[in-house]
């Protein structure tokens, strides 16, 4: 089998690996733009939030130490102990909720039917603010995250081996896919799954459509707002967290990891704002695009670096063609 | 009026049953403007109650009062017979009183039959685990929520658009779904806000017998503000009129139709 071909169709297989991630970033977005309008750029932060407070749970340190310390003169380092993932995890689940009830209670809930500018500027105030408390909370060293502390908990790593093997006996060329992409995309996928039935099936989705609608009639029908705003963000606060924990795996936590959200716009505007399945087609259009497009144009005659550029390059196209993105909805005034 | 009397008979033959809700002194300022200057009045279960005036009467405004969305500065709302404590709209739908609005509130990017069903919200119960999984008793409550949204569908006779999205319908048609919604959350108590305004004789025919129908068929005690002076007549039982945030009559469609102040305030005599 040719050897180029076999090299193509992983580059592919590795754009489809980082679309993912960028889909479930762009994912966190789509979710709260819909219930509520609010564009949210503190989307990354979150991520960031989410990765560091699992990080320091796991590590069993302590909150604000670097104030407490600095006020109380005391010499705590932590608290001496380890905590399993799977725990760790869930009490980081905790922390998001909390979170998404705090930005509801002391922020949102104020500015109830103000302009989407002011919304939107009240998250940018929000990013930073969280990006300050990540840093006192949990300090601003580099952090490594080992979601598995030994391989069998998660992925037995036999099976990419086994891949690359049998790839290279059948073919001549051993494909190589990483473990923590395989787990990335199952995880992803099981995540969209339940949020796409979590919406079409349960009363709470539904009712979250009806939100997401209009707000008086949802009102009118007995939903309560101020719930269906929490709940979003919450998940949104989960999807931020499953994102954190695949990027914080992959690059290490570290405070360029709210910039994701960044890329994650490209993915939004391809895929439409208000569209989960959007985000993911999005998402993944944008992975594989920009690695295809680095790997047969962009390195042997742009001098390489595309990937930088790529995305947003793709997001204007779209704007101009079709402005509501492949999922959008669009909009309509009758006259 | 008969007061105190649990229910009583008319002269039509339908039977008024007890209060159900009691506007009392009910007096909102918009800022230094009162929309509502301390009105006072009952509606009866299982009856049709109107509420009319000209323009900028205060007639929606005193409806947003009875559904939650105003919070009045003076003045008591009864309901079943204990003084409401200030309640946020989706409370006030909880409790059995659904409405619809004068400017069409829809769930324009969902269907017909979606949009009946969130009128069955809160009428589901089950725990959000077993509603993912879809097992057992949530199966068994979305088919027969599912059931009473199809029966309504069918008595509005909008069986042909059910998985239309709203948003393509024409006015009367939405008219209708949103009475639909409403009615699908099985209220004690239908506030409908210019239920036929903008529609063709037609349309507001039809209109007219899906409210008596509904009133007849399942019940439902119903308040509604009318412009149409000729629909209002024949369709309730009693009528308020309001005039510049007053209460200038309430009795019987015979009564309100002899009263002098409603005439004047009808037929624009100078204010003073």
């Amino acid at each position: 089998m040719n050897e180029q071909l076999a090299f193509t169709i992983e580059v592919f297989a590795n754009g489809l690996m980082a679309g993912v991630l960028y889909a479930l970033v762009a994912l966190g977005f789509v979710l709260i733009y819909k219930a509520s309008g609010i564009f949210n750029y503190a989307q990354g932060v979150m991520a960031l939030f989410a990765a560091m407070t699992l990080v320091g749970i796991q590590n069993g340190q302590v909150p604000f130490v670097h104030l407490i310390n600095a006020i109380f003169g005391t010499e705590i380092h932590g608290f001496g102990w380890t905590v399993p993932s799977f725990v760790a995890i869930i009490l980081t689940v905790f922390v998001m909720i909390g979170l998404a009830w705090a930005v509801q209670r002391f922020v949102f809930r104020h500015l109830v039917g103000q302009e989407p500018i002011i919304l939107f500027m009240a998250t940018i105030g929000l990013a930073y603010f969280l990006e300050g408390v990540a840093d006192l909370m949990w300090g601003s060293e580099l952090k490594t995250l080992t979601v598995c502390a030994t391989e069998s908990v998660c992925l037995p790593q036999g099976m990419n081996m086994w891949l690359e093997t049998t790839t290279y006996e059948a073919m001549g060329y051993g494909f190589f896919i990483d473990n923590l992409d395989i787990v990335a995309s199952i995880i992803a996928a099981l995540l969209v799954a339940g949020l796409v039935m979590f919406a079409q099936y349960t009363k709470q989705g539904r009712a979250m459509r009806a939100v997401a609608d209009d707000h008086q009639a949802a009102l009118s029908v007995g939903v309560s707002l101020n719930f269906i705003w929490i709940l979003v963000w919450s998940l949104a606060g989960f999807v931020a967290l499953v994102a954190g924990i695949m990027w914080g795996a992959k690059s290490g936590v570290q405070f360029s990891l709210s910039l994701i959200a960044l890329k994650a716009l490209p993915v939004l505007m391809l895929g439409g704002f208000t569209s989960i399945p959007g985000a993911i087609v999005g998402g993944l259009i944008i992975g594989v695009g920009e690695k295809m497009f680095e790997f047969l144009i962009g390195a042997p005659f742009l001098g390489g670096a595309t990937e930088n550029w790529f995305a947003y390059m793709l997001a204007l196209v779209f704007l101009v063609f079709r402005p509501q993105g492949l999922f959008g909805e669009k909009i309509i005034e009758r006259v | 009026m008969k007061d105190n009397v649990d229910s009583y008979v008319t002269k039509d033959g339908r039977t008024i049953g007890p209060v159900v809700m009691e506007m009392k002194n009910i007096t909102l300022r918009f800022g230094g403007v009162e929309a509502i200057k301390d009105i006072s009045f009952d509606i009866r279960e299982g009856e049709i109650r109107a509420i009319i005036g000209p323009n900028g009467a205060g007639k929606s405004s005193m409806l947003n009062v009875i559904s939650g969305f105003y919070v009045p500065q003076d003045g008591e709302v009864w309901y079943r017979g204990a003084p409401r404590p200030a309640m946020k709209p989706f409370q006030v739908a909880q409790q059995g009183i659904a409405r619809t609005f004068q400017n069409i509130a829809l769930f324009e990017g969902m269907s017909v039959l979606d949009n009946v069903m969130t009128g069955r919200l809160t009428h589901m119960k089950s725990g959000l685990m077993s509603q993912m999984l879809w097992r057992g008793a949530a199966e068994k409550e979305e088919i027969e929520n599912r059931e009473v949204a199809e029966r309504i569908i069918d008595f509005l006779e909008i069986q042909a658009i059910r998985k239309t999205p709203v948003s393509r319908l024409s006015y009367g048609l939405k008219k209708r779904v949103e009475l639909a919604r409403a009615l699908a959350a099985e209220p004690s108590l239908l506030l409908l806000d210019e239920p036929m305004a903008g529609m063709n004789v037609e349309e507001k025919e039809d209109m007219s017998r899906f409210i008596l129908d509904v009133n007849d068929e399942f019940g439902t005690t119903i308040a509604l503000i009318e412009h149409d002076m000729g629909v209002v007549m024949d369709l309730s039982d009693r009528v308020v009129v309001m005039d510049y945030g007053k209460k200038i009559g309430d009795g019987t469609p015979h009564e309100v139709r002899n009263n002098q102040e409603v005439i004047d305030a009808y037929l624009g005599v100078a204010h003073d």
